[in-house]
């Protein structure tokens, strides 16, 4: 739109006594520059009239802008006692203000956004991270409660949708977990092969890697994908849900979602995780001997003897404990978000960033623990 | 059907997913100033017909005239400067839903005018007393009811002065107070800012209360296969397909 518009300008006029009367001229839109209302605000302040009235003879064109400038100036008439006349008003501009003005503002629906003290922003952390324990442990005695009704038969448990869940955790994974984990072998056979060569005990790179994956980096990497790429996914899947009520009705239905949905994701992730360890293990210690055969001209019987040497079973199994924890970690962090999620397209982005800070944090703790008990108990 | 040039011109129009054709050889105008309704049985293509309108999907033959301009010919940028000056009012009102009101409202006013930071505040609230939600200027949408996001959505579909407001299903999931509350809110602002309407609907109370020019989709026949004003049509109409709807069956009378 091409508009020349002549400018918007009002005059302000006493009419009698003590009434005043307000010109306005010129298009009052949108587009155009309308004057700012203190310098309308002033003018009356020095005039002091008891009502004011119009004349809008010269006024040119008019849309919502105009209306926005009475509505204010309506409402300023009102709190500073000042009679508001709306016969001079254009036909149409009077019955949309009257409309304006029609619905009472609701008392008490406005807020007012202050900024708290420190005292009183500890206060609310302190009462949030009450309330964040309590909601951990009843969505894991939920869990437990499910799990017991599945177990003796007793709960709705989608097991068609189950399958997909565990194609997706497991078989869907494993290009992904691949790429990682022959990086991580690599790299682990790296950094070992540039110490061990000083003392010409590079043979000792196989015990390095075969340790290191089996023990440690095998879990440990195979979670932190599984929580970047499945627990994110049932965050914001579980959160979509929630924004559609679709939870609601699971729930009005008699279903438990907890039943329905989150059971069916975690028992997908804990049978997946372990196979996905063990098989990232293998890739690892494959990732290690590229680096020994290929880069330290290690024979290629030397480094399969050395690493069957080297690592014992009980290595492999502390693995696969520690992925079945994580596995359950993930996914309880995944579900737990996605439950919490609030009704925002913002909030399902929200429940898969929580979703996989919270994961990862669970893991690496729970990685500490574990490998001191082991330490503990001596395997 | 009030007198003047028309405002949006179908001509020919058909409409299909792919092979499937939803409905056919669409012609009719819409004047400057009505409040057209666009009416038919679920499933015949209503809200179709509103995604042409509106820019959202192409025709699959015919044209769209919006004054002289042919919608979906034209560039790129004169679509949308064409849709600028539409508002459109969805049927969940589809408000943002990490904005709260006062930033659903403001954001075309913010993208689209020059206006400073107070006046789009006065402007914002202006739209929200229009609708009668002055005050919830802070909610989020989540916290409000159906009804009220409705209302918001209205308010920001009126956020920049729109020339033609477009309405789909606006009384669905409102009680019947809040229906015709929302019914005499278009007639006011179709009559006060001389705004074209277009409405989608099934609501016999709305097609008779507010419109003044209607097309009947038929999902049988895949065409429209009646114009005119409602009134007239559920007076004068031979065609049974018609009666049975705008009477409800023989259950309803105006």
């Amino acid at each position: 739109m091409t508009d020349h518009f002549t400018p918007a300008q009002f005059h302000l006029h006493r009419s009698d006594e003590t009434a005043a009367e307000i010109r306005f001229a010129g298009d009052w839109r949108v587009q155009a520059d309308i004057p700012p209302f203190q310098s309308l605000v002033d003018a009356l302040e020095a005039f002091k009239p008891a009502g004011v009235g119009f004349d809008t003879r010269a006024l040119e064109s008019w849309d919502s802008a105009y209306l926005a400038f009475l509505l204010t100036l309506r409402q300023h008439c009102r709190s500073a006692n000042i009679a508001f006349k709306t016969e001079g008003l254009p036909e149409g501009a009077r019955r949309m203000l009257e409309l304006a003005m029609g619905v009472p503002e609701r008392q008490g629906a406005r807020r007012h956004r202050g900024y708290a003290g420190w005292l009183e922003r500890v206060g609310d952390h302190t009462v949030a991270v009450l309330a964040e324990a309590r909601s951990v442990l009843t969505f894991t005695g939920e869990i437990v409660a499910a799990a017991g009704r599945l177990v003796t038969g007793r709960a709705r448990f989608p097991w068609r949708d189950f399958g997909f869940m565990v194609q997706d955790c497991g078989a869907r994974a494993l290009p992904i977990v691949s790429l990682i984990s022959v990086l991580v072998g690599l790299i682990l056979a790296f950094v070992g092969a540039v110490q061990l060569r000083m003392f010409g005990a590079q043979i000792y790179v196989a015990n390095l890697v075969g340790l290191g994956m089996a023990r440690e980096m095998g879990a440990m990497m195979a979670a932190v994908i599984m929580a970047g790429r499945t627990g994110a996914a049932f965050a914001a899947q579980l959160g979509t849900m929630q924004v559609n009520e679709e939870i609601d009705a699971l729930v009005t239905m008699g279903i438990s979602p907890i039943e329905f949905l989150v059971l069916p994701r975690i028992l997908a992730l804990v049978l997946m995780m372990p196979l996905l360890c063990l098989y990232a293990d293998l890739m690892g210690i494959a990732g290690g001997f590229i680096v020994g055969t290929g880069m330290l001209d290690l024979p290629f019987r030397q480094y399969w003897v050395q690493t069957q040497h080297a690592v014992a079973l009980n290595h492999f199994t502390v693995g696969l404990v520690k992925s079945a924890v994580f596995g359950v970690l993930v996914a309880m962090a995944g579900c737990l978000r996605g439950m919490q999620c609030g009704r925002s397209a913002m909030a399902v982005g929200g429940a898969a960033t929580r979703a996989v800070v919270t994961g990862i944090v669970a893991i690496v703790v729970a990685d500490a623990i574990i490998t001191v008990i082991c330490n503990i108990i001596g395997v | 059907m009030s007198e003047g040039p028309a405002h949006i011109v179908v001509q020919d129009l058909t409409m299909a997913y792919g092979d499937v054709v939803i409905q056919r050889d669409l012609n009719f105008e819409v004047k400057r100033g009505d409040i057209f309704i666009v009416m038919g049985g679920s499933g015949c293509g209503k809200s179709t017909l509103l995604r042409h309108l509106i820019g959202l999907q192409a025709p699959a033959g015919g044209r769209i005239l919006y004054g002289a301009t042919d919608f979906w010919a034209s560039p790129e940028p004169v679509r949308q400067d064409l849709m600028r000056r539409m508002g459109i009012l969805y049927q969940g009102g589809a408000l943002w839903s990490s904005m709260t009101l006062a930033e659903n409202v403001a954001l075309p006013l913010r993208e689209y005018t020059r206006l400073d930071r107070q006046r789009i505040g006065e402007m914002v609230a202006l739209k929200l007393a229009l609708v009668g939600l002055a005050g919830f200027e802070d909610y989020y949408p989540a916290e409000i009811s159906g009804g009220m996001r409705k209302r918001a959505g209205l308010a920001r579909a009126m956020a920049l002065d729109p020339e033609i407001l477009f309405f789909d299903e606006p009384s669905a999931g409102l009680d019947p107070i809040s229906a015709k509350r929302l019914d005499d809110l278009i007639l006011e602002i179709n009559d006060s800012l001389g705004t074209t309407v277009i409405v989608v609907t099934h609501e016999l109370a709305s097609i008779f209360s507010i419109g003044s020019g209607a097309v009947f989709l038929d999902a049988e026949a895949k065409t429209m296969i009646a114009r005119g004003d409602p009134k007239q049509l559920a007076a004068s109409s031979r065609d049974d397909r018609i009666v049975r709807f705008l009477t409800r069956d023989h259950t309803f009378h105006v």
